[in-house]
């Protein structure tokens, strides 16, 4: 955050030093108030779409994420939070076992998808990731045209004919609002796209393997402000099917989109809690220090 | 002396090296292609070389030479690529991997005359074959393949790290994702170390003189059956190639035109492995554009 110098110059005020640079203070801590309701702290179990129990990540000697215990509800947006080396893209990574690809990386705990624990050494780490699906901080499109983008894991994990292909990628690029964009240009090399549009083919191309979650990575950070609020408005309308877990260095982003906030510090789990309860009424003196801008 | 100086005579200095390396080209291929290209005539490429008398041309010895060439990638590149892709993708970081790694720089410090007595003890007298074309072609092929592992290597590890975690968090398996994904990308450094390695096995001669021999068996162009003994395709027959033959016109050629044959293969050497690059360049352009934007 670039809240370094009003600290330094020790101008303390209780308002949330980032509404101020948003232009419209009132309507996002208007929305935050709005969402309060529909939000209950807890949720039955059968909204639970997946869990972390004692959740410990290890790089090498390096103790990343110490026994992180979170339950994410299914048809909800959460948001990951924290400053930079918190451990929470290493969280949302152990999520589809993304830190298997890192040979130093090991991970303890239980993940549990559907009540089947993910981090089990015998578990289909293909088939996982089919379930759990993830949308990188750099739009990364493959090397490929836009249709191969997406067409390319449903037909590894299956798909064979031409027209079912077709209906997916359809489908897809529907989902991700990008349909009416490219549909004339589906052969065409997908670089040849704008970097917004490039995301969210990323997203387009998560969503083909039907997964139950999608996870994402700073999703917005490589994008300009109208990119960022079309992804916003994407991943708003895609909690309906799927549930939404996202990394965000912004905090406007969490306080405007998600359902859930988790504080992460250190690698530790400071505080997760609704989103308007986080952003406006704190358990931790932590979470408010850094979600006011004190530090981070 | 002042920066601006310094810079200016640093400049100059390597605008000199660029200018003496162009002139040095130029000036070989130019020389090589003056007292060459006049000698260089239909007849000269087709017939069989004379034993005493002047007029004969280099027709089996062109032959020869595509023919190992074209052996020789064939045992060299999948195994290089399958190297490299090991190296990049497999090999972890253990004392096996570091002493592979030796194993093939000291395989690619080795003299070519010494890969050539190598091969004369092994494809030739071991093996009980005599001279052969395939001897050759063996022992062309592990004085190529170092530099093919080590540029495939290069090329599948130039390709960006987010292209592979894509396909991995898709659920892809990491086969599948070396395939469809690192493989296209790193097709034009392939294509590239595949150039490097054609063009010296090419003009080389020392590793084929004990290998394929320093004589052209009698081959029949009309019998293109590969097991026939007199077919040009047969791999078994001894064959002089015409970096070999360059070499035996003149240093101990009785032909009266010895001088004039080895001035005309030279430049024919060298126009081959032009075009050869330029046909590669175009191939790999090519395959890069069909497997990075197919229609499928």
């Amino acid at each position: 955050m670039d809240c370094v110098s009003e600290v330094l110059s020790g101008e303390a005020t209780h308002q949330p030093r980032w509404f101020g640079s948003l232009g419209a203070p009132q309507a996002l801590q208007e929305r935050l108030a709005e969402r309060a309701q529909d939000v209950p702290a807890v949720k039955a179990e059968t909204d639970v779409a997946i869990e972390t129990r004692d959740l410990h990540v290890y790089y090498g000697k390096n103790h990343a994420l110490k026994g992180i215990n979170i339950t994410f509800y299914k048809n909800e947006i959460t948001a990951l939070i924290g400053p930079s080396g918190c451990g929470k893209s290493t969280y949302l990574r152990s999520l589809n076992r993304m830190n298997d690809t890192i040979p130093t990386a090991k991970t303890t705990g239980h993940i549990l998808l559907n009540g089947e624990d993910l981090n089990r050494p015998d578990i289909d780490v293909w088939a996982l990731r089919k379930r759990v699906g993830m949308v990188f901080q750099r739009p990364n499109p493959f090397n490929k045209s836009i249709y191969e983008n997406i067409a390319f894991a449903p037909r590894f994990h299956g798909i064979k004919k031409k027209s079912t292909l077709d209906d997916v990628v359809e489908e897809a690029l529907r989902r991700a609002a990008l349909w009416d964009e490219v549909k004339d240009r589906l052969h065409e090399s997908a670089f040849a796209l704008s970097g917004g549009q490039q995301q969210r083919l990323c997203i387009a191309r998560a969503l083909a393997i039907e997964p139950d979650v999608l996870l994402l990575d700073e999703p917005a950070a490589a994008l300009d402000p109208i990119s960022t609020a079309k992804i916003e408005e994407l991943l708003l309308d895609l909690k309906k099917r799927y549930t939404v877990i996202i990394v965000t260095h912004n905090m406007q982003q969490a306080a405007r989109i998600s359902d859930r906030t988790a504080f992460f510090y250190e690698g530790e789990l400071i505080e997760y809690n609704p989103t308007h309860k986080l952003f406006t009424n704190p358990d931790k003196q932590a979470t408010e220090d850094y979600v006011s801008g004190r530090f981070g | 002396m002042n920066a601006k100086i310094a810079d200016r005579i640093a400049t100059a200095v390597f605008v000199l090296i660029a200018l003496l390396l162009v002139f040095i080209l130029v000036g070989l291929v130019g020389y090589l292609m003056w007292r060459g290209l006049p000698h260089i005539s239909w007849h000269f490429l087709t017939s069989p070389p004379a034993f005493s008398e002047a007029g004969g041309g280099i027709g089996p010895q062109l032959f020869n030479s595509i023919y190992v060439l074209f052996l020789t990638m064939l045992l060299t590149v999948p195994i290089g690529v399958g190297g490299g892709i090991f190296l990049a993708e497999y090999a972890g970081d253990g004392w096996l991997t570091r002493f592979l790694r030796s194993a093939i720089e000291v395989l690619s410090s080795l003299p070519s005359i010494v890969v050539g007595l190598f091969g004369l003890l092994v494809f030739v007298q071991y093996t009980g074959w005599g001279y052969t074309i395939l001897g050759g072609a063996l022992a062309l092929m592990l004085f190529n393949l170092p530099l093919m592992v080590r540029t495939s290597e290069e090329a599948i590890r130039s390709v960006p790290r987010d292209q592979k975690e894509a396909s991995l968090a898709l659920g892809v398996s990491h086969w599948r994702t070396i395939t469809s994904v690192l493989l296209p990308s790193a097709l034009p450094g392939i294509v590239t170390g595949a150039i490097l390695t054609a063009g010296r096995a090419f003009g080389e001669a020392a590793a084929l003189m004990f290998t394929a021999g320093m004589s052209s068996s009698r081959v029949d162009f009309t019998d293109w059956n590969p097991f026939s003994p007199l077919s040009p395709l047969n791999p078994m027959r001894s064959g002089e190639t015409l970096a070999v033959n360059i070499w035996k016109v003149s240093s101990e050629g009785l032909v009266p035109d010895a001088r004039e044959i080895a001035a005309g293969a030279s430049a024919l050497l060298v126009i081959v492995v032009l075009v050869f690059n330029l046909l590669a360049r175009f191939l790999s352009r090519w395959l890069y554009k069909k497997m990075t934007a197919s229609s499928s």
